[in-house]
């Protein structure tokens, strides 16, 4: 069994055969994070480049652990995608990476399709850690991999994801990622962060958190981005917040097993009441622990070979 | 110099020409169009002639000269994306005998010198008649009106602001009414920049998949919509630039049915491609207005069909690798189609969108109606522009044989049928595809 | 198929187990801080008939871990197909442990490198000991067994095939001609 693609861009091109490879094996480097020396030889002389020219700590950070716990050397290049633009273009910037001979290159970039750039001017193996608006395939992975620890399997659970839908990676990556695996998906916000015919991506969708969020076995929030205010998608934090903020209230709403997930990072007493995120049944912290373990997954599942 | 066009099927829609028929050609002029010429006739002149040549084009089509009225040629300013000898090669390659170019050089075609120097650049290269659009506003900044009268007089044909719309409502007014009051075309890109600000593909499923910003099909209505209401106000022409929404045909299709005296291009591209062919961020699919869905693809062919849609025209845009080797969102905008626009075309024809007299009116007799040049005829007098069309001719694209200096096409490896063998301007062989395979 | 030979069957395989955890006890002198640990897949059934073995020889219940080798291979990235990575579970340090390794072929040695490489990632063992059902031989490196079932001479195109009930529904070691 084996990934049949040389890069991992999004959940769109993956098989359901694919899905369940890399979740069978990011649960099984579970056990080697528990350990007290937490790492393992495997890509021992192989180079990771973590290439985030878009602000990201908890990503850049769980691929860095996740490269270092597999023996690999990590290098870190951070910038924010301005600078890129100014000087070197995205090609260039790959092509000298490519002349210093990485294994695996991870990127995150705030355009949609850069890491397709990348993928098709290197010969190493791209990884998407996030682009633009468009997928954030890891982040999918790791809440299949949390929802089937949590809940034994993924197929006919309810999904609500609630918040910016047009903006948002997860949002996308988790519909492909969700329906492939045979859940069924609600996603809910206001019609200003609903991105036309999103209903064609085999998904429900609704204007208002409670309705998205009756009978959910799990609701996903979504991060506010709180500089979009300015493009007048909500008119103002406490409309939001009250309206489209899962609190104690609204959540009876849901299953009584409901569980709560987030991407991270949130934006406490906004989209989630503080007293939500640290909830029992909010299983935003294990998330963050199997993000690890994905990553594991992916670098060693792409790494070798010719 | 004598020309003797011998046995091409000519069409010329100007005079409801569609025969076998030869056409005689001498100083530059059409002296003589009809069935079986001989070399000794042409004009009268008496004598055998050993200086006219004669080139049988049997199972050729013989038309007016194409005329591209909306092309951008990059000089002066961005030299490094196009020139004006290298665009004008480009258009001969692709059959065109006249082009209009867009104002949007660096500096903006708001003066008289710049119009001056685009004409003489022009003649310098001779392969293409080269009629400059200038801005409508100073610096296409939209805010005080170009000399149009100085302009006119400087040779400009027409107005533009093209890239973008005139946004104050009343300075278009006065544009078309300055412009109506001295016979000049004001040509109208449509797009409301609120509404399209940051996008960079159309508003539709695949830009929900894509996760990249939309332009929604209304930011090209609205705009259409305007423009029609104040040139039916004003009871001035106006001309809509690159059609591609169905709104927008609509829209025009009504007014024309009101008597508004507005006419309307489209460009190869928005009836051939989709936003389908962004799937792979591939930036050569990267076009403003942007590439639509079927349903707006369908609308333009009915508009090109049914009369809506007057024109069609390339927007030749020639950007660089620079220009478009970068991030989706990043890339300029558009295509070159200079020397892919007959072929594409020829295809509504293949598929029973147009006739082939059809076609060539669009390519031809209308832009230069609209422009108010006296070409797009075959007529006895006028300057002998003649584009002579193999139908059957299967090619391949290859980009790197192309003219123009920019290779950014998405149509590169694209199989087409038929093609430009050769263009003949003011008398003078511009382009020869026998010559050009020797 | 033709040329397969059964060289253990049942009783054989069971007699071979017995005499080894025997050989163990005697060897560590009881079975004071002794942990099996079992290589996937076919020495963590093994481990575990060893173990009860153990059970109804001493009366204790001696911890038993599961060791995959995946990640400690030396040919694991030589392709872009990986064998599929099982769980490992330890349920202890291995600090000051004696650790009986168990695994059903010993051939070239370096399933048994890459396992040591792992337990030492485990702790500081007090000794590593070794025990196999089959030797098969063509050690590739350094390597011997202290507990053996059977060693079973076989030249480099045979196969060594080894049946568990609780992996194959039998138990019998098989030698093959390999195509």
């Amino acid at each position: 069994m084996k990934l049949t693609q040389k890069d991992l861009l999004g959940i769109k091109d993956l098989s359901v055969e694919e899905i369940n490879l890399i979740l069978d094996t990011a649960e099984s480097f579970i056990e080697v994070s528990t350990r007290e020396i937490k790492k393992v030889p495997t890509l021992r002389g192989k180079t990771v480049i973590n290439l985030f020219l878009e602000a990201s700590t908890r990503t850049r950070t769980s691929f860095e652990i996740a490269g270092k716990r597999l023996s690999a050397d990590t290098i870190n290049i951070s910038s924010s995608t301005s600078s890129i633009v100014k000087g070197e273009t995205l090609i260039d910037t790959a092509k000298n990476l490519e002349a210093m001979n990485p294994d695996i290159i991870v990127i995150r970039h705030s355009a949609a399709g850069a890491p397709h750039i990348l993928a098709k001017t290197v010969k190493q193996s791209v990884i998407n850690a996030g682009d633009g608006a468009h997928e954030h395939p890891t982040q999918a992975l790791l809440d299949l991999m949390t929802i089937r620890s949590k809940k034994g399997q993924i197929a006919g659970l309810q999904v609500a994801i609630c918040g910016d839908i047009a903006h948002s990676r997860v949002a996308r990556s988790n519909i492909y990622a969700l329906t492939k695996m045979g859940a069924s998906v609600t996603v809910a916000g206001p019609a200003t962060m609903m991105p036309r015919y999103i209903e064609q991506m085999g998904v429900k969708a609704c204007c208002k958190l409670e309705d998205a969020i009756v009978d959910a076995d799990i609701i996903m929030m979504l991060r506010i981005q709180l500089e979009r205010q300015t493009e007048h998608i909500f008119p103002s934090l406490r409309e939001y917040s009250t309206y489209f903020g899962l609190n104690r209230k609204n959540i009876t709403l849901a299953k009584d097993d409901v569980l709560i997930m987030h991407p991270g990072p949130v934006n406490r007493g906004i989209e989630l009441a503080p007293d939500i995120a640290d909830a029992p049944f909010s299983i935003i912290l294990d998330q963050v622990t199997n993000g690890v373990a994905v990553r594991m997954a992916l670098l060693y599942l792409l790494t070798g070979g010719n | 110099m004598k020309l003797l066009l011998k046995a091409g099927r000519v069409i010329d829609p100007s005079q409801n020409i569609d025969a076998l028929m030869d056409i005689a050609i001498q100083d530059a002029k059409i002296v003589q169009i009809g069935p079986n010429l001989s070399e000794g006739q042409t004009n009268g002149r008496k004598g055998p002639s050993s200086k006219t040549k004669t080139i049988d084009l049997t199972g050729r089509v013989v038309v007016p000269g194409l005329i591209d009225m909306h092309t951008h040629l990059r000089e002066p300013g961005f030299e490094y994306k196009e020139t004006i000898e290298t665009g004008s090669l480009a258009a001969a390659a692709g059959g065109f005998t006249s082009i209009a170019c867009m104002p949007n050089t660096q500096p903006v075609n708001d003066n008289r010198s710049i119009t001056e120097f685009i004409k003489r650049k022009a003649a310098l290269a001779g392969r293409v008649h080269v009629y400059p659009i200038a801005a409508i506003t100073i610096e296409s900044a939209g805010r005080s009106l170009t000399d149009f009268r100085d302009l006119q007089d400087a040779g400009a044909i027409g107005f533009s602001d093209d890239g973008k719309s005139v946004l104050n409502s009343a300075l278009m007014r006065r544009a078309l009414e300055y412009a109506s009051s001295i016979d000049m075309p004001v040509i109208c890109h449509c797009e409301d920049p609120q509404l399209s600000a940051g996008g960079s593909m159309n508003e539709g499923f695949v830009s929900t998949e894509l996760g990249l910003a939309p332009i929604p099909a209304m930011a090209e209505d609205v705009m259409t919509a305007r423009d029609i209401i104040i040139a039916e106000y004003t009871r001035t022409a106006v001309h809509i630039a690159h059609v591609s929404t169905a709104g927008s045909v609509e829209f025009i299709r009504s007014a024309k049915k009101r008597g508004v005296k507005v006419t309307a291009e489209t460009a190869p591209h928005y009836f051939t491609l989709t936003d389908d062919s962004l799937r792979d961020f591939n930036t050569f699919y990267k076009v403003n207005p942007p590439l639509r869905t079927k349903e707006d693809l369908e609308a333009v062919k009915e508009g090109l069909r049914d009369g809506t849609v007057d024109v069609i025209a390339s927007d030749h845009a020639p950007h660089a690798v620079t220009d478009k080797d970068v991030e989706f969102e990043f890339a300029a905008s558009g295509m070159i189609g200079l020397e892919t626009s007959l072929a594409l075309s020829l295809k509504l024809v293949d598929d029973g969108i147009l006739t082939l007299p059809q076609l060539i009116q669009k390519m031809s007799f209308n832009p230069a109606k609209i422009l108010k040049i006296p070409k797009g005829t075959l007529q006895v007098g006028v300057d002998a522009d003649v584009t002579v069309i193999d139908r059957e001719k299967i090619w391949t694209v290859d980009c790197h044989q192309f003219r123009s200096r920019s290779r950014n096409s998405p149509f590169h490896g694209r199989r087409m049928k038929g093609k430009a063998v050769m263009t003949i301007m003011g008398g003078e062989i511009t382009y020869d595809e026998s010559q050009n395979n020797a | 198929m033709a040329n397969q030979k059964v060289v253990m069957d049942a009783d054989g395989i069971d007699r071979s187990l017995t005499r080894i955890a025997y050989e163990i006890i005697e060897k560590n002198k009881g079975v004071e801080s002794l942990i099996l640990v079992g290589i996937r897949t076919g020495g963590v059934f093994l481990a575990q008939r060893l173990r009860e073995k153990i059970l109804k020889i001493e009366g204790v219940e001696i911890p038993m871990g599961i060791l995959d080798i995946t990640l400690y291979r030396d040919d694991v990235l030589k392709t872009q197909k990986k064998p599929l990575l099982g769980k490992t579970d330890m349920p202890s340090s291995l600090d000051n442990k004696k650790v009986i390794l168990v695994d059903d072929v010993l051939f070239t040695g370096r399933t048994i490198r890459a396992a040591m490489d792992a337990l030492i990632d485990f702790g500081r063992p007090k000794l590593i000991q070794l025990s196999v059902l089959v030797d098969r031989g063509h050690r590739e490196l350094p390597i011997r067994a202290d507990f053996v079932g059977k060693n079973l001479p076989s030249s480099l195109w045979e196969a060594v095939t080894v049946h568990l009930t609780e992996k194959t529904g039998r138990d019998e070691v098989v030698i093959e001609e390999s195509v």
